[in-house]
């Protein structure tokens, strides 16, 4: 095993005394695009927003690149439309607070990090629309320009809660490339979804999550038909040839 | 026309209208620019209750011969705080929590004021405004907060801006959103006390919402918004004191409605532009 991006611990986190979390522990070694999968409910938007400070968790221990979590180590995507999509400003200016991070108290976004933030939107093929206010974006154009944030912040490890969520079929496309080639790059990925044929076909790493982590590891190990079904319960998923079909019992 | 140009001038050989604008134009500017906060986050509420929480503080100021603004400072910075503290402990939704608080603070100072007869008609002063009694000390103290208030802004305009955007992101990015949120009630609340005196605590909410609401319908950017923000609150101030000046009428309610006014021309623009676009 590598050195490791990520260390969860016996991680316990809940909401007014329901647990959400329960015991879970997993690690990421570095480099690595991992699937965080499980029905709603199962406790992927809390473990990283837990993982990032968002949420503080009851107990258990998380460590980041061997250290306790920083604001630097980590990129962030939410999941839920918190924005204030109705403010008078760009996707130029979106982009431009995932640089907010590194520039630290009473500093101004320079030239520098306009270039950045470019490079981001371009990554996600929104190059086209930085100087767009953001109240006339779609959905997709959304996430995408929340995404370009996360990139922007030019963190080694990066948490998206539902990046696809929303997206026609090319552009989840070109994302899944996007995240292959930031791999080569030496990122790492987690990444919440529901798209478990996408996960199947383009990750390689995944942990499954029901409240309890079920199981972790390298895809091939993990995507069985026992993980699946103790992860979904009520479905009954079969797995042919890295192709999967999803029934309801 | 040498006596239209008269017009526009006499006014202002007289000092106190001298001191007048001076006073409306430190007020207006400030509560713009606070005030574009207030309108974009949808809390125009906090804009009418922080002006009403500072009465309290007037009055126990006056009761024991301490300087007005302090009392009101302090009262509305104390409000600003036990609001935030109350909806946090998510006790109380945010807007009960501030309704609550400033009509408490409010009724302490109607209670204080009514124990001396003599002290109503001062700090009726203060619910309603009377920017021609404004003094050069209290124009150093407006141009201080206001000036003070302004800085501030300007200095943590990137935490402001993603704090009021996206929360968790700024606690993602290490910027303190609670305090940022907090700072900015606390700004709200020293809008106010820098218009107490010139425009009122009734009318000071006007000022808060008015000119950023009239910049937000025809302005193509944020830093666009809040210069016209400014420049329609200072000019409001201007053609408020000269109409109150040649109607012999209040100048505070002039200058809150001429900021109406301008709003009503920018819905009016609005339409016209938007029947331009429609027709083909
Ligand atoms: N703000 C909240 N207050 C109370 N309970 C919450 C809150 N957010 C989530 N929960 C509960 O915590 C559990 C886990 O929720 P979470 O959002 O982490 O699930 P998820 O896996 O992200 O689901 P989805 O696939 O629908 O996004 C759920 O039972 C949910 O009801
Ligand atoms: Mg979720």
């Amino acid at each position: 095993m590598g050195p490791s991006a990520l260390e969860v611990e016996e991680l316990w986190a809940g909401y007014n005394g329901h647990v959400a979390l329960e015991a879970v522990s997993f690690s990421i070694e570095q480099g690595c695009l991992a699937g965080l999968v499980g029905p709603n409910g199962s406790g992927k938007s809390t473990l990283l927003r837990t993982i990032i400070g968002l949420k503080r968790p009851w107990r258990g221990r998380i460590t980041v690149f061997g250290q306790p979590p920083r604001k630097s180590l980590l990129g962030y995507m939410p999941q839920v439309e918190v924005p204030d999509w109705s403010l008078p400003i760009t996707v130029l200016d979106v982009v431009l607070m995932g640089r907010y991070g590194k520039l630290g108290v009473l500093r101004r976004p320079g030239k520098a990090d306009r270039i950045k933030a470019m490079e981001a939107l371009a990554r996600v093929g929104m190059a086209d629309k930085a100087g767009r206010r953001i109240q006339e974006l779609s959905g997709g154009e959304q996430r995408r320009t929340l995404l370009a944030r996360a990139l922007a912040q030019e963190a080694p490890l990066l948490l998206l809660d539902e990046p696809f969520a929303g997206l026609d079929a090319p552009t989840q496309h070109e994302l899944l490339h996007l995240f292959q080639g930031l791999r080569r790059e030496g990122c790492t990925l987690l990444v919440a979804t529901h798209d478990l044929s996408c996960v199947a076909t383009h990750f390689d790493h995944a942990v499954f999550l029901n409240r309890r982590v079920v199981a972790f590891g390298p895809l091939h190990e993990v995507l069985t038909e026992e993980v699946l079904r103790q992860t979904f319960q009520r479905h009954l998923l079969l797995v042919r040839e890295g192709e999967i079909y999803a029934e309801h019992d | 026309m040498p006596s239209m140009i008269d017009a526009l001038i006499e006014p202002w050989r007289l000092e106190f209208m001298q001191r007048a604008l001076l006073a409306t134009t430190l007020a207006s500017i400030t509560a713009a620019l606070v005030g574009c906060y207030v309108v974009l986050r949808g809390v125009a509420f906090l804009g009418d209750a922080l002006p009403h929480a500072t009465f309290g503080g007037v009055a126990v100021a006056f009761l024991l011969g301490g300087n007005v603004y302090l009392g009101a400072a302090v009262a509305a910075v104390l409000s600003a705080l036990i609001m935030s503290l109350l909806s946090r402990r998510g006790l109380l939704k945010h807007d009960t929590a501030v309704g609550m608080v400033f009509i408490v603070a409010f009724a302490l100072g109607m209670l204080l004021a009514s124990l001396r007869p003599n002290y109503t008609y001062n700090l009726a002063n203060f619910i309603f405004g009377s920017p021609l009694a404004v003094r050069w000390d209290d124009i150093w103290v407006m141009a201080g907060i206001g000036g003070a208030l302004v800085a501030l802004l300007l200095l943590f305009w990137k935490e402001i801006l993603v704090t009021v955007y996206d929360p968790p992101m700024a606690t993602a990015l290490g910027v303190p959103a609670a305090w940022v949120e907090l700072g900015l009630m606390v700004g709200v609340a020293l809008a106010a006390v820098v218009g107490l005196k010139a425009v009122g605590i009734v009318l000071v909410m006007a000022l808060l919402v008015l000119p950023p609401a009239t910049a937000q319908l025809v302005a193509p950017n944020l830093p666009v918004m809040m210069a016209m923000a400014v420049a329609l609150g200072a000019l409001a101030s201007v053609l408020g004191l000269y109409v109150a000046y040649y109607g012999d009428v209040s100048p505070s309610a002039c200058i809150v409605l001429s900021a109406a006014g301008f709003f009503l021309l920018a819905l009016v623009w609005r339409h016209l532009r938007g029947r331009r676009a429609r027709s083909p």
